[in-house]
Formats: C-alpha cells, structure tokens, sequence
C-alpha cells in the first residue's frame, strides 16, 4: 500500500515560519481527520504538500512510499507534477478562472492526471468519452449538467465552489486528496451529501486528509486518526471520539495542555496582525 | 513559416510613388474615367503632403521615425505564380478553419464559401463567386473591373467616406490602390457563407488594397478578409497602406471581420470606415496578430434610427511590436446602439494603444454607447494604453466607457497546476479566458477558432 509520509515538515510564508515540525502518514484507504483553530497552520500544510511556490520549505520531507518502497520525493516535483503523481488538494478557497469552461478545464486536467507522460500540445482525452464520464459523475453528485458549462468558480456561491471540488475529486480519483474545508459553504444537507460522496470516491484506494471543523463530513469517512494542530505542530493524535470531544469543546484543553504550541499560536496570531495583512486568498480564515 | 519560400525582393522600388508611376498604370486600367479622375486628384496631393504630424492625437503615440516613405512604390507584377498562392492560403489562419471548420459537437465538416478573392503584393489571383449569387445580383470581385460594370450602385459609395486629403498614407492610398475589392449586395438578398478575401505580400512587398463593401437594404452577408506574409523583422519587411468603406443598408445586416496577420517587419496603416442605416446591423471584428507598426481607424458612424453597431478587437502583440487604434463611434441619429470591446494580450517589449472615441451629436437621442479596453500584460517590458473619450451634445443618453490592464495571476496558474496543467498551459487556460469575452461575442466560430489557436501558438513563458 502506498503511503505519503511527512517528516519533520518546517514551512514559512514570507520569511516567517508557519509549520514548526509536522510529521504525518497517511496509507491509501486511509481516512485522517486534521483540526484546529484558525490559523494554526492546517491551510499551510495543504499547499505545502501541493506545492504553492509563496510556502518554503525550510526543512523535512514529503515523500510518497509505495509498497515496495520505493521512494519519490514530492519536494522535487512541480505542482502539476504532484497532481500527476496522484495528490489533490481540495482548496479551501478555490480561485475563478473567467473565461474557462469547467468541463474543458477538467478535460485538461483530467488528460494529464491520467497520462502523467503527456507532453503539451498532445491529444486530449476524446470529447465524447469526456462528456459521457461527466455526465455521469454529475448524475451522481446530484448536480445539474449545466453547471460544467460555467466558468471554473467564476461568481459561484461558497457551495458551488465546493462541489465543483468534488466533483473534480471524483473526476481525478486520485491516490492522496487533502480536502481543506470542503464542508465549509455547504448547508446541512448539502453537507451530508458530500460526505456520503466522499466515502464512495474514496473507497478503499484513496488516502484522504479531511480539514475540518466540524465531524459532520466525517459521518461517512470515519477517520483511522484525528489530528490536532496548534502553533504550526500536531500536538496529539487520537480515535474518532476527539474529533467529536474538539467539535463539542473547543480547543482550551489543547491550549492548557501544551503551553508551548499555544505560545507560537499566539506569536503567529501578534506578527500577522503587526504585518497588517488582510487574510490572503486561500488561507484559512 | 510558409513566408520563407516565397521570393525576396530587393529593398529599393525601381518606380516611386508619382504622376508618371500613375499615368502607366492607368493606361492598363480596365477602370472607369471618373474613378481614375479620383485617383489622379490624390496624386497631385500626394506631392504636397507629408507623413502625419506627431502633435496629431491620433499619430502621437506611433513611432515613424524609421519609416522611410522613398523606399515604397508601387507594385510590380509578382513573380511568382500559383506556388505562391498556395503558401499564401496555408499562411493565412483562416484558410484552414473555412474549409475544415468544427461544429458544436467537435465534428469537422466542410466550409462553404460563398466567393473568395485573393491577391499578391497589389496583383490579383483569384476571384470567384458563388454562380447562384452573381444570377441574383450580387457583385464580388476586382473593383477595377465592378466599378465600370456596376457603376450605377458603387460609384455613389467609392471613396465616399474615407478622407484621402488628411495625410501621406491617404492620399497615397486613394491614388494608387491596387488588388481592390468590392462585394455589393442588393436589397433583401441575404448571403449565408463567408466571403473570404486574402491579400498578401512577399518579402518587400507592397500592398495598397481598398475595400468596399455595401449592402442594400435588408441585406445580409459576412466578409472575411485577413492579411497574411511580407518580411519578418530585420529583412525588407513590407508596407500596407488601405482603405475599407462600409455602407450597411436599412435593416441590413453584416458581419465584417479583418484579421491583420502580418510578418513582423510589415508596415500597417489602415483607414477604415463604416456608415450604418436605420436599423441596420454591424458586427465589426479586427484581429490583430500581426506586422511591425500598425495605424488603424476604424470609425463607425450610426447614422439611421436604431442603428447597431458591435464593434470587437482582439490583438495580441509580441518582440517589438506596436500597434495603434484609433476608434470612433459616431452617433448621428436618435435610438442607436453602439458597443466596443477590445482586448489585448501583450508579450516582450510590444506596445499597444487604444485611444476610442464615443461622439453623440444633438439629435441622437437615446443613445446607448460603450466602449471599453482590456490589457493583459505577459511581460513586464510590455506597455497598453487606454485612452477613452466621450463627446456627447445630447442629453437623454447612456454612454459609458471602461479600461483595465492587469497580469496572469499567480494565484490562478497555481490553481490550474495543481489540477495537473503545466504552468505553460496554465498561463495558456488563462490567456485564452481572458480573450473568452470577446469571443462570446463574435458569433463565426472558424473566426473564433482560427483567433484562438493562432494566439496560443503565440504564448511563451510568462515573465
Ligand atoms: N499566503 C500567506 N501570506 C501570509 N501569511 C499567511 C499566508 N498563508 C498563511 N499565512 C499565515 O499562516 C498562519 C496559518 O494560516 P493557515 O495555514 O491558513 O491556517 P488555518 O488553515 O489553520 O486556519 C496564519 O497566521 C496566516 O496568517
Ligand atoms: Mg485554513
């Protein structure tokens, strides 16, 4: 079973560090649940495993694992090298591309994903085959078909956005998908609908990493672990009972329990308001 | 590049522009006496008057330091024959699209055209009409040989709207035009393909072709002409200096596209004009891909009741490029619509200007007018500059105008990347967005096609 497998992770955005030291595995089949407050860094990690070039890595490793062993270092790959490699972020915020259709954005995406090898300017994957797969999957997202022919998250509400997302989760299946947020935006029943979703894309083949806040999207994708991040670290690890105990309780257990970490959460917390910046696009809010 | 077999020709013309140049060509010419009168009344002018003053507006901002108006003259017979045509078709960019063209369902199905016209260097090659459009009255073809057929409904319309007193390039223009084409529609006959006409030029070339086109009332048609060779930058390039009247009819309807695909080393000035009628209807799509420096103005005057006029651009520009608009939208009568939208993308160190003017005179009230401009800069050494403007002496209208220019955000490649597309083709997906809105717009989809691809051959790296 292939696994990605991160050590010893440090990331800093601008010159200053964010992730202070994350170690995580995840194997295919896999469902781990990462929480914590905002701003604790769980957005910084998902672009740092993409690959976001304004997130340095200063140090640690990315690395995917197959079961053989053999090793391929993620940190040298291009983003799109990743994403043929078999890694998806779900962005929290995703961005609008005016002008570019979904569906022909997908096609791209999805020739490329399919066909690591594929040289620009080859074939893409035939139209009609497309159209026919993405009918499909949007049958069974309940989506209307209409929806591919708008431009990728140009003027979609919150909830558009994020199941545009999985939808293009579903299209790529791919081995390792880091999903940050994807239920934020979405109402309570659109919420159950995109876990139960989730859990039949997944199956057993996909490693997923679920960012939330909530447990409702972990009603159908009971995690093997739950993660909780605070000040740029994973401070404990544990069964599905603390994602429901952090979801109930907060996080001043956490903060009381390792003073360190809520320490760099507050320091985090003072140079980003000192820098003055308004939250970036993409990061957590 | 087909343009590297055709033949080189030499820098310097063995005949200038001159009254001797003139009285031999007119000696060959089928044309009728009041037609050669105009162009021997612009020759005696041309004598007279220089390049254009660059305390003019319009000519401001376009750089002639190094064109040398001693090194033009007028056309000598091409050399070579049909090869060349060839070469030239394949070069033009919507050769391809017309008789290979995709439908809705990415089906290829052959275009028809109703006439095609295609010249070189100032000569004419081919001219053909549908035999089933001619038996209606139609007339398409070399004006030389139109203008004393038909002179009953063009000599009314012939150098009727484009002022050839202004300045050097008018006046050269209107006295030596060659390779000129004109399409007359006559009332309510509606054309349903394209008329597709080609000019080219060879290394060195020159080209001087006027346009006419006029349609009847409740007239229909689409022209196609696209420009296509001379020398890329550094050999002896090429020089365009022409001329495109429009006269849309009552109820009339045209769709006019011109795609400038000049090599790099061509000169490119170009006035053209359009008058539409009452409720008649102009869709006006300039491409603009090509040459060294062009000037262009493409005036637009509304002159009928509920007039319509959708005027789109589409330039891209790359090296050392600059190219030069002037637009008019001229509201002459009450209740006309006019709509600009122009969009560039610019690459290297090309320049790109668009200075646009929306005039509304006293009577045309209930005027809807707008305009607007849309840069994106692929390079920082890159410059757009949008200069809109409004005159309006009515007031009961609704004239607006917009311009931006931005960058390839970062944000949406990186987007694009992590979905598996390279950066090239990420950087390609958002160009090609950005230019969506117009091509919403222009409802020939060969012409949408041919613009899209060509464009993307172009993008390189963004820096
Ligand atoms: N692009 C960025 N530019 C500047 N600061 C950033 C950027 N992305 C994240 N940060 C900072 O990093 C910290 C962690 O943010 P983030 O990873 O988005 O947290 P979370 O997703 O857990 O809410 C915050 O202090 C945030 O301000
Ligand atoms: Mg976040």
């Amino acid at each position: 079973m292939e696994r990605l497998v991160i050590r010893g992770l440090h990331v800093a955005v601008e010159g200053q560090e964010i992730l202070k030291g994350v170690d995580l595995e995840i194997g295919r089949g896999e469902v781990h649940a990462l929480m914590g407050p905002n701003g604790s860094g769980k957005s910084t990690l998902g672009y740092a495993i993409m690959g976001h070039p304004a997130y340095e890595v200063t140090s640690g490793t990315i690395e995917l694992v197959a079961a053989d062993g053999t090793r391929r270092d993620v940190l040298a790959m291009e983003p799109d090298e990743r994403a043929r490699a078999g890694i998806f972020l779900a962005f929290q915020r995703p961005m609008a591309i005016p002008g570019v259709r979904l569906a022909d954005f997908l096609r791209h995406s999805v020739t490329n994903v399919r066909n690591p090898d594929r040289k620009e300017g080859e074939e893409l994957m035939p139209m009609r085959e497309f159209r026919a797969e993405l009918k499909a999957k949007m049958a069974e997202l309940s989506m209307d078909p209409d929806f591919a022919r708008r431009y990728v998250n140009d003027g979609f509400s919150g909830g558009e956005m994020k199941r545009a997302e999985i939808l293009q989760l579903a299209m790529l299946r791919p081995g390792f998908a880091i999903l940050d947020e994807t239920d934020s935006g979405l109402d309570a029943d659109a919420v159950r609908l995109a876990s139960e979703s989730i859990a039949k894309i997944g199956g057993a083949e996909m490693g997923i990493l679920i960012i939330t806040h909530h447990e409702q999207l972990l009603e159908h994708n009971v995690p093997l672990r739950t993660h909780v991040m605070l000040g740029g670290r994973i401070v404990e690890s544990g069964g599905p009972e603390l994602a429901a105990e952090l979801h109930k309780k907060g996080y001043e257990r956490i903060r009381a329990a390792y003073p360190d970490a809520a320490a760099a959460e507050r320091a985090m917390e003072d140079a980003a308001g000192v820098a003055g910046r308004a939250v970036p696009a993409g990061a957590g809010a | 590049m087909t343009a590297a077999t055709l033949p080189n020709r030499s820098p310097a013309p063995s005949v200038a522009f001159g009254a001797e140049a003139l009285d031999a060509i007119l000696a060959a010419s089928p044309a009728p006496a009041w037609a050669s009168d105009l162009r021997r009344a612009a020759c005696a002018r041309l004598t007279g008057l220089g390049l254009p003053d660059r305390r003019d507006e319009n000519w401001m901002r376009t750089d002639l330091r190094l064109f040398k108006p001693a090194a033009w003259g007028p056309s000598r017979s091409p050399d070579a024959g049909a090869a060349v045509e060839e070469g030239l078709l394949a070069e033009a960019i919507l050769s391809g699209e017309l008789v290979d063209t995709a439908d809705g369902s990415g089906q290829r199905v052959a275009g028809r055209l109703a006439g095609r016209f295609t010249s070189l260097d100032g000569h004419v090659m081919r001219e053909e009409l549908d035999a089933s459009l001619a038996a209606q009255g139609v007339v398409f073809g070399s004006a030389e040989r139109v203008l004393a057929e038909r002179a009953d409904v063009l000599k009314a319309h012939w150098f009727s709207l484009i002022d050839s007193s202004k300045d050097w390039f008018a006046a050269l223009h209107a006295a030596f035009h060659a390779a000129s084409v004109v399409l007359y529609v006559p009332p309510r006959v509606r054309i349903a393909d394209p008329l597709h006409v080609v000019a080219g030029l060879t290394d060195g070339g020159v080209d001087t072709s006027h346009v006419l086109v006029v349609l009847g009332e409740g007239a229909e048609a689409t022209v196609l002409t696209e420009t296509a060779g001379g020398g890329a930058a550094g050999s002896t390039g090429g020089f365009h200096c022409g001329g495109t009247e429009i006269v849309v009819g009552e109820n009339a309807f045209l769709r006019m596209v011109n795609l400038q695909n000049w090599n790099t080393g061509v000169w490119h000035v170009a006035r053209q004009r359009a008058v539409v009628r009452a409720n008649g209807r102009l869709q006006w799509t300039l491409g603009a891909l090509g040459s060294r420096l062009s000037q262009v103005a493409q005036d637009v005057a509304l002159v009928g009741r509920g007039a319509d006029a959708q005027v789109n651009g589409v330039m891209f520009t790359e090296g050392r490029q600059q190219l030069v608009f002037n637009t008019s939208q001229h509201h002459e009568a009450a209740a006309c619509r006019s709509d600009l939208l122009y969009k560039g993308a610019l690459q290297d160190r090309s320049r790109l200007v668009w200075r646009g003017m929306i005039k509304v005179d006293k009577a045309a009230q209930k005027t809807d007018g707008y305009q607007r401009n849309d840069n994106l800069m692929l390079s920082k050494t890159a410059r757009a500059d949008s200069i809109p403007g409004l005159e309006i002496e009515a007031d009961d209208v609704r004239c607006t105008h917009g311009a931006t220019s931005g960058r390839v955000d970062g944000q949406q490649v990186f987007y694009a990347q992590a979905r598996g597309l390279t950066a090239d083709e990420a950087a390609r997906l958002v160009v090609a967005g950005f230019f969506q809105q117009v091509f919403d717009r222009i409802t020939i989809a060969p012409v949408r096609e041919a613009l899209a691809r060509a464009i993307g051959r172009r993008i390189r790296r963004i820096s």
